[in-house]
């Protein structure tokens, strides 16, 4: 199946609903006052990368928060709408089963436990698992710097370091769908890349479903299947990872290009830019 | 060269009590951040329900302790589950100011049960003594030092080793990126309180045993500040070294000095640590990379 047959109006019961995740229509309040989704749908099918892209503020790391079930502990709420994880509605469901059912987020900005060392914070990521050996090896194989340093304090390494541990720990739990909150935050160019490639590679060599948040468009299309745009709680646009790469709006506003593809964009243009923008 | 040797097993017997107290301190600190004032009470229910099964109700001694541990972790469960979580999102002084009534309660009601008269306990120990270098130290001391060092020692393995140390301690690194990973940040902050009134249970024990079941206990465990400020109020091995400070202080100012002057030492210890070192030890400092 190509992506591009998956659309916003895809709900499970309908007869591709391979999706393993999908977000419907669902609005969310913070402190019962501000409404930060306004009907966001979205799915993820199973074996792709999907990536969310969208601006500052625009609710991306808001909707993982919803999908992962942290919104209570910062007096958020799904106030409608519905998530339906792996053919379960996990809408109202504790955060910590949701992992038990194989949803694991990364935080942004890593959030590894900086006190404990590499070993430690993989086991702790392992919580929900009975046992961790086979996973834990699977995860040094993977990332053989972490095992050469696996008993140094987690809080001092480096950006690079702490994104792949972060990574790392998500695995423990075994997850089916993996997301990203940000994972280029704070990371040299090299090592966005770097952590990309990780992410394609994970896809393609164990199939693992991602869905991923950024806000660096050029790198996260250039890995992705599927790509949605979001603007002020709702998605705007949705294609595949290449027509968006592709698209001249995209192009312009995400990609800092201008429209012929050449050169930096200037400040004539900011209010074609604004005027544009509303409209995506 | 023998009083020496007195006074410094008579000061590590009750530092090991101490430690164990100081340790359900900190563990209710590190994982929930809340100062719990009723620390001592912990102490004064655990000695008071191991009397009453074991000499009230003439159970044997590790039926009577396997009933302290129960009543120990229900109290603790309790109290986090009916009045520190509604607290949660409040600010500290409301928190401490909470804690410091539930001591008053708590205390009130073992008042309330068993007067104020304190009650003789069978020793629990072989008494007699040892000789040692021409000394002779009580045999009970000695015992105690072992019971609480096995105790502490088993803590520090779990809060180490085992799934649910770690766990703990992700929850007092980063509660969010524990819940993540599918931590349940509630059932660790109820058996943070839980595992905190087991081990104010054994140290209740192991001092009535010592002294006598009595009120008296509750100004023992006020002693636990002393000692987290010294070893730094959310370290393990601190607090182990800690408490065994503060009891060698004690033991050592009352033998060498002034007696009268030795429940006063901890406190100058104190204030000394919180001049020069205000995060204790062993305190952990933000890891902060630049």
């Amino acid at each position: 199946m190509s992506a591009q047959t998956v659309t916003a109006g895809q709900r499970p019961g309908s007869p591709q609903a391979q999706s393993l995740l999908s977000v419907n229509n669902i609005e969310v309040i913070y402190d019962d006052v501000i409404l930060v989704l306004r009907g966001l749908s979205l799915d993820v099918p199973e074996g792709k990368i999907v990536a969310l892209l969208g601006s500052n503020g625009a609710g991306k790391s808001t909707t993982l928060k919803a999908v992962s079930g942290l919104l209570p502990s910062e007096q958020g709420e799904v106030s409608s709408g519905s998530i339906i994880f792996d053919g379960q509605d996990i809408t109202k469901m504790d955060a910590a089963e949701r992992v038990k059912q194989g949803l694991s987020l990364c935080m942004e900005g890593r959030h590894v436990f900086p006190h404990l060392t590499i070993a430690e914070n993989l086991q702790a990521g392992a919580y929900t698992q009975r046992s961790s050996n086979e996973q834990l090896d699977f995860v040094y194989e993977f990332f053989p710097q972490l095992a050469a340093i696996r008993s140094r304090t987690a809080g001092f390494l480096s950006g690079g370091e702490q994104q792949m541990l972060a990574i790392g720990r998500a695995l423990m739990a075994r997850p089916k769908l993996l997301m990203l909150d940000e994972p280029s935050l704070g990371l040299a160019p090299l090592l966005v890349e770097e952590t990309f490639e990780t992410i394609a590679r994970l896809n393609a060599e164990t199939g693992l479903t991602v869905l991923v948040v950024e806000q660096n468009a050029k790198v996260a299309l250039k890995v992705a299947h599927h790509g949605y745009i979001m603007e002020q709680g709702r998605i705007m646009l949705e294609e595949s990872a290449d027509a968006l790469a592709e698209n001249p709006d995209v192009k312009e506003f995400y990609l800092g290009m201008t429209a012929d593809g050449q050169g930096k964009k200037s400040y004539r243009d900011v209010k074609h830019y604004k005027r544009r923008k509303r409209w995506l | 060269m023998t009083q020496f040797l007195v006074l410094l097993i008579y000061g590590l017997s009750e530092g090991a009590i101490l430690a164990l107290a100081a340790l359900g301190f900190v563990l209710i600190y590190k994982a929930t951040g809340v100062i719990n004032f009723a620390q001592g009470e912990f102490l004064l229910i655990g000695a008071y329900t191991f009397y009453t099964a074991f000499v009230i109700f003439q159970l044997p001694i590790l039926i009577a302790l396997l009933v302290g541990v129960v009543v120990a972790v229900v109290v603790g469960v309790l109290v986090e589950r009916l009045i520190l979580r509604p607290m949660v999102g409040q600010s500290h002084i409301s928190i401490i100011m909470v804690t410091i009534g539930l001591a008053a309660v708590l205390s009130s009601i073992v008042q309330m049960f068993f007067g104020t008269q304190p009650r003789a306990m069978p020793n629990l120990f072989p008494t007699g003594s040892v000789e040692i270098l021409n000394g002779s130290i009580p045999a009970n001391r000695l015992w105690t030092l072992l019971v609480a060092a096995v105790v502490l020692t088993l803590l520090t393995v779990f809060f180490q080793k085992s799934k649910h140390g770690i766990a703990m301690r992700s929850v007092a690194d980063d509660e969010q990126a524990a819940m993540t990973v599918g931590i349940s940040v509630r059932r660790i902050f109820a058996m943070s309180w839980g595992l905190a009134a087991v081990s104010a249970l054994i140290a209740g024990v192991l001092l009535a045993d010592l002294t006598t079941v009595e009120m008296g206990i509750v100004n023992f465990g006020l002693l636990v500040f002393p000692v987290v400020i010294l070893g730094g109020l959310d370290s393990v091995p601190g607090t182990i070294v800690g408490g065994l400070t503060i009891g060698l202080v004690t033991q050592f100012t009352a033998g060498y000095l002034d007696p009268g002057l030795a429940g006063v030492a901890p406190y100058i210890v104190l204030v000394l640590v919180l001049l020069v070192r205000p995060y204790g030890i062993f305190g952990e400092k933000r890891i902060e990379r630049v």
